[in-house]
């Protein structure tokens, strides 16, 4: 059981890879002079877009949503759009830490909210893959033993690395080298993108290797 | 407790950091070596000996006599006119003077761009144009006590060559130059915000003696434009009247000027846009040069290629050869060729040619250069030798060409000149001479005593009961003295720097011996030390100490979210899930109630709100670096007298009057809250009468000193009476109620009612005889916690607040619980508000804002350690790492956050004023003034660093209430800040670890910026960046360290007064 959930993981994590590399990629065909740093706001969009279509699908694919309780139509409803101001209030609440981290306020406020865009998808949207719109049970998960199922685990560790990417990613601006992916917010971005794939990669790795200490309570 | 070993550990920790940092900086700093040598007349004998042509100096000169105009800060703009442009702007087109004689008289003058070489501080820039020498670092930190001038000079030379030098102006000369002039009229320079004694003692007494026939060469420096500058910027009303005086003046001297005499007008150093000086941007160093003469002097203007900017050094050999003396001994500038007639025009009657000038020069320089290189090793011998080699092919070629009677040739003048600026650019880069092994002693007893702090702050407690010092430092003191034996036997001198470096090495490494076998520290990097480790790495990057204070500002935020983060990963921050009915009670993990963790929580959270919001708004007060190019120096900086705008400078009174408010309201309500305010102690009335009214005065001083100088004419007398009665008062009153604190630091309130009291039966009335016939001292012992227990019950009765009248209790005391923070409180509120008298006004928000953060992130960790409490298992009072960095690191943070920068330019002189308009006399108390204002974040944050031992005990109340509801036993109740007297070892080792640790923290940011200077000291940065980064450091941990004392010898203080007040109370509630 444990062997099929982490193969099923890792193929799942190799598809969202695979389509951040694609959301890479594919514009370049459909837009002239597209390019990483030129263009950044283009590819943040992309990668952020693609990536949330592939979260969702797959998530909804493998049916890893919490359980629910009603399956009437206007409960389902409700959560989608509860789901949606909680993807809202992160991007906002994100956009404050990174203007309370030194972003500029007023000036290129599109760049820092894209950003927060990004991470939200990179973070939150999982969340309310994984979990659902419940506050609680996102606390509940970012703690120690918190974690009831390999897929909360690989969530704690996508989260971390990537938002810890996008705090590495802060390190190289003031330096004086005068670098493309040295404007905000790129290597920001570029630091939770490579933090995020790194969270891909390592968690099918790391539970595998901690198999034998992971135990999850039932629900 | 265990005061003296914890005081000698200390002390030694610091000292051997103390030791290190003078090991590296004696390294470091680079020292030129002055050549106390002086030119002579004969040294400058033409070539060949030709003694038809006499001697040099009784040949006739091409100037008879000359008069020298410094004005001060005369930046090379202020010179420029542009008659196009039809609004100028304070300091444009002021000096319509300059140009006009330039363009109209094009032959008698000239006018230059003037570079200076760093450090434009005024007192570097006589030195470099009257010695003709580089400065060198170590100079800076003379400005205050200037010192005669030993090195070969101008005015040296002129007094030689019987010229007689009439001086005037800025007094600095007078201590540069003592007894040199053949007439001196000094005047006060140091007073920044006189902008016209100077002046006008100059205008009075220059015309005079122009006229009259006393003189031959005649210096008067004008500090007006300077001074303008440092107190309104270049961009005020204020300075365009002033350039305009010096336009005038200038004028009437060229009206009185004769054909014999030279004019040269000229600054020693230019502004940036703020007015300051001190670096070395372009906007610092250029300064102008106007050359005037009587006669005609100058070669047609396109006959010759005009040097574009000219190097300071340059005037000193041409006004020697122009006046006709020698040039002086260790002079590296070149004379300005289009001041000598051509080789091949005989039409100058008297005087130099270019090429015999040059050749006078290129002699000169080379001499110097022989003898500098047999006393010193600093010039590399390659290029020493190549020097030399061009100087020999030089002077055979010229030598040739006068033998055949020729003009030497435009090649040969060429081939000079450019000897001349290699020889200058040579010994601008090898004046840095490092002494390696000197930098990598200090290195290693720095990193050394880190590891120690480290070692020891883990250990504290087995450090404490052993006591590990006396052995090693016993070993250590007998080296040093053998040492000192072994120099004095092969030297037959001392060289202290080693001895007390052996004794810190050998002292250091004794220590390590033997806490060994104790090797249980080495954990784990916890993260808060990631982030120490970040912001020691940061140190190493130009780019990162360029823009620190946002860099440290982004590390604390870090650190902030990580305590939330963290304690929500160990899932104590939330209530944790009802517990497993399924586990036998006896297995489960002792837990806090639910309403304690909801509340801690909640206060947790909004601490780190606060110190969010704090740490954001405290970016607004930064002020800019240089090289910080788009950058807007904060508004706050400015001081009110130089804000224009009448609304604006009203706002900003009224805010920084709120929060000077703010900042005594918040002290008085905390003291009151704790029962401090009951008593009739002295320090009572400190804080009740003494600090408002410093209040009081601070807030009268800014208003007098807001006024502006000419709006209450008939008031002038009064309020020059204020500006010097206001602030020293309000010193006197913060020094007064600094002596009570530390004379009687209780502000604790005993009540009595024994005899009135129906003792509770659930309480025996003590015993005092033990049965036993043990010793008083122990009897001691023994009674004190039951004193504790009565008093604990009147505090568990009544709070601070006062008695029940059901109670009963038997002695109640008000404010015994805070018996160690509130002396603390007040002394850093004391310091703070002392502190921010010497910042400008608007400071007061930012000393506001430290307050807030000291508080939130007290409240930060009071409510982790609540929350986390059970799961520590070592001293329940230590302190974990995470709010140590967090203080220590705030320092930084509101070091850049109340307007100061790790550079020399930024340091905020006006601190010497505050309260001494006039200047001072000395210099240890201006010196004292401004090092406290630099530092005085640091010496805040260190005064205050006890608090966060005390914080959690005084907090206390609020958890146990709720703890008793949830049904906590009587024994464990509200004894707050008691409980560090009941565990006298445990508070001890806990003071000492916390300690330990805020030195480790601000030794390693030291030790990091050593690292940065002597890794990178020829970076093209060092001077600039890394340099002056290391001395403020350094000078900052020292600071912070002799202010840590300060607070733990408070606390010792205090302990021993606590002793006192039981053993005064014990008897007399026994009978």
């Amino acid at each position: 059981m444990w062997d099929v959930e982490i193969r099923g993981m890792a193929s799942a994590h190799a598809i969202i890879a695979a389509s951040i590399f694609m959301a890479t990629v594919m514009p370049a065909v459909l837009v002239e002079k597209f390019s990483v740093y030129g263009t950044h706001l283009i590819w943040l969009y992309s990668v952020a877009g693609s990536v949330a279509v592939v979260n969702i699908a797959v998530f909804w694919l493998l049916g890893i949503s919490p359980p629910t309780k009603k399956n009437t139509l206007s409960y389902k409803l409700s959560k989608l759009i509860r789901s949606c101001v909680y993807l809202l209030l992160s991007c906002l609440f994100f956009h404050t830490v990174i203007v309370l981290y030194g972003a500029p306020l007023l000036e290129s406020a599109l760049e820092t909210f894209s950003l927060a865009v990004l991470l939200s998808t990179f973070t939150t949207l999982r969340c309310l893959c994984v979990l659902g719109p419940n506050v609680q049970a996102w606390i509940r998960v970012f703690s120690r033993d918190g974690a009831m199922s390999v897929w909360d685990t690989s969530l704690q560790i996508t989260t971390g690395c990537s938002i810890v990417g996008a705090w590495l990613g802060a390190f190289p601006i003031p330096l004086d080298w005068d670098r493309p992916w040295q404007v905000w917010p790129v290597s920001c971005s570029l630091g939770a993108t490579v933090g995020f794939l790194t969270g891909l990669l390592a968690a099918p790795l790391w539970i595998r290797w901690h198999r034998k200490q992971l135990t999850y309570k039932l629900k | 407790m265990r005061r003296l070993p914890i005081l000698a550990l200390l002390l030694w920790i610091c000292s051997i950091f103390y030791v290190g940092i003078y090991l590296f900086v004696g390294g470091f700093l680079l020292v030129r070596l002055e050549v106390n040598r002086t030119s002579t007349c004969a040294d400058v004998l033409p070539p060949g000996a030709d003694v038809a042509r006499g001697d040099f100096c009784l040949k006739e000169p091409r100037f008879r006599r000359a008069v020298v105009l410094i004005i001060d800060a005369l930046k090379s703009d202020f010179a420029r006119y542009d008659p196009e442009n039809t609004s100028p702007r304070a300091f444009e087109n002021k000096l319509p003077v300059l140009d006009e004689m330039a363009s109209s008289r094009p032959s008698q003058s000239r006018l230059y761009t003037f570079r200076a070489d760093p450090p434009t501080t005024t007192m570097q820039r006589i030195k470099g144009f009257t010695t003709g020498s580089l400065p060198t670092f170590i100079d800076v930190g003379n400005n205050f006590a200037s010192s005669a001038v030993l090195e070969d000079n101008l005015v040296h030379q002129l007094g030689q060559a019987g010229k007689r030098v009439v001086f005037m102006g800025d007094d600095t000369w007078v201590s540069l130059f003592p007894r040199k002039f053949h007439r001196s009229l000094p005047f006060p320079s140091f007073n920044v915000k006189d902008l016209h004694t100077v002046d006008n003692g100059i205008l009075q007494n220059i015309f005079p003696t122009m006229e009259g026939d006393d003189w031959d060469v005649l210096i008067a420096h004008f500090l007006g434009v300077d001074h303008c500058g440092h107190r309104f910027g270049p961009d005020h009303p204020a300075m365009a009247e002033k350039l305009t005086q010096m336009d005038g003046v200038i004028r009437s001297v060229i009206n009185r000027l004769q054909n014999d005499t030279l004019l040269v007008v000229m600054g020693d150093h230019g502004m940036t846009d703020t007015g300051d000086h001190g670096g070395e941007s372009l906007k610092e160093t250029d300064a102008a040069l106007f050359l005037y003469s009587g006669s005609p002097l100058f070669p047609a203007p396109s006959s010759q290629v005009e040097p574009e900017v000219v190097p300071q050094t340059d005037l000193v050999p041409t006004l020697a050869l122009l006046l006709g003396v020698p040039i002086p001994y260790s002079s590296v500038g070149q004379v300005l060729l289009p001041l000598f007639p051509h080789n091949n025009s005989r039409a100058a009657p008297t005087g130099l040619s270019q090429a015999e000038a040059l050749w006078i020069n290129v002699k000169q320089v080379n001499r110097f250069l022989e003898t500098y290189s047999s006393m010193a090793k600093d010039i590399p011998a390659d290029s020493l030798s190549h020097l030399q080699s061009r100087f020999t092919q030089l002077s055979s070629q010229y030598l040739s060409s006068v033998s055949k009677g020729a003009p030497p040739s435009p090649e040969l003048v060429a081939s000079m000149q450019a000897y001349l600026s290699s020889v200058r650019e040579t010994c601008r880069a090898s004046w840095a001479r490092f002494s390696p092994v000197k930098m990598a002693a200090g290195l290693l007893v720095m990193g050394l005593a880190c590891v120690v702090c480290y070692v020891l702050s883990e250990l504290s407690l087995v450090v404490l009961q052993e006591g590990v010092l006396k052995m090693p430092v016993v070993s250590g003191l007998v080296v040093g003295g053998a040492v000192a034996a072994g120099q004095i036997f092969m030297w037959g001198f001392v060289e202290v720097l080693w001895c007390v470096g052996v004794v810190a090495l050998i002292t250091e490494v004794m220590v390590l011996w033997r806490v060994r076998r104790l090797s249980l520290w080495l954990s784990l990097l916890p993260p808060p030390l990631l982030i120490l480790l970040l912001r020691c790495s940061s140190l190493l990057s130009d780019s990162y100490v360029i823009s620190e204070g946002r860099v440290v500002t982004f590390l604390l935020f870090t650190l902030v979210l990580y305590v939330p983060l963290r304690l929500n990963w160990d899932g104590l921050l939330v209530p944790g899930p009802p517990p497993d009915t399924q586990k036998p009670p006896g297995l489960l993990p002792p837990s806090l109630p639910l309403s304690t963790v909801r509340r801690e929580g909640a206060a947790l959270l909004v601490s780190v709100g606060v110190l969010v919001g704090c740490l954001y708004l405290s970016l607004s007060f930064h002020s800019c670096r240089e090289e910080q190019g788009s950058c807007q120096p904060s508004a706050f900086l400015t001081p009110l007298s130089r804000v224009q705008d009448s609304r604006m400078r009203n706002l900003h009174y009224v805010l920084s009057l709120v929060s000077l408010s703010a900042w005594a309201f918040l002290l008085h309500r905390w003291l009151r809250h704790y029962g401090n305010l009951n008593c009739t102690s002295v320090t009572v009335f400190t804080a009740r009468f003494l600090l408002p009214l410093a209040s009081i005065c601070m807030g009268l001083h800014w208003a007098v000193s807001a006024t502006p100088e000419d709006s209450f004419r008939n008031l002038a007398e009064l309020i020059s009476l204020a500006q010097v009665a206001l602030p020293r008062v309000a010193f006197g009153l913060l020094g007064l109620g600094l002596l009570l604190l530390w004379l009687d630091p209780l502000t604790v309130f005993l009540k009595t009612r024994a005899p009135l009291n129906s003792r509770a039966p659930s309480m025996p009335p003590p015993r005092y005889r033990a049965s036993t016939g043990i010793s008083p001292q122990a009897e001691l012992h023994h009674l004190i916690p039951q004193l504790y227990q009565r008093i604990r019950r009147s505090l568990e009765d009544g709070g601070s607040e006062g008695a029940e009248a059901d109670g009963r209790p038997a002695v109640e005391a008000y404010g015994l619980g805070t018996v160690y923070s509130a002396p603390l409180i007040l002394l850093c509120g004391m310091l703070g508000l002392g502190l921010l008298l010497l910042h400008p006004e608007g400071m007061a928000l930012s000393f506001l804002l430290m307050l807030l953060q000291a508080a939130a992130v007290l409240h930060l960790h009071t409510s982790s350690s609540t929350l986390s409490s059970l799961q520590s298992h070592s001293n329940v009072f230590s302190v974990p790492w995470a709010p140590v960095v967090l203080w220590s690191l705030a320092a930084s943070q509101f070091f850049h956050a109340t307007g100061h920068l790790p550079t020399f330019p930024s340091i905020q002189w006006g601190a010497a004023f505050v309260g001494f308009p006039q200047g001072h006399s000395g210099t240890v108390l201006p010196a004292t003034l401004v090092t406290l204002n630099t530092f005085a974040s640091h010496i805040l944050f260190a005064v205050g660093c006890p608090l966060l031992l005390f914080w959690p005990l005084v907090c206390e109340v609020r958890g146990t209430r709720a703890g008793r509801s949830g049904g906590g036993d009587d024994g464990e109740d509200v004894v707050m800040e008691m409980r560090l007297r009941e565990n006298p070892q445990q508070f001890s080792s806990a003071l000492l670890q916390l300690t330990l640790r805020y030195l480790f923290i601000c030794g390693a940011q030291v030790f990091a910026s050593v690292c940065a200077a002597a890794i990178l000291r020829r970076h093209l940065m060092v001077w600039k960046v890394f340099a002056p980064k290391l001395m403020f450091e350094a000078s900052g941990f020292i600071v912070s360290s002799v202010f840590l004392l300060v607070g733990v010898a408070l606390v010792m203080r205090v302990d021993v007064a606590v002793a006192g007040l039981f053993q005064k109370l014990l008897p007399q509630n026994s009978r």
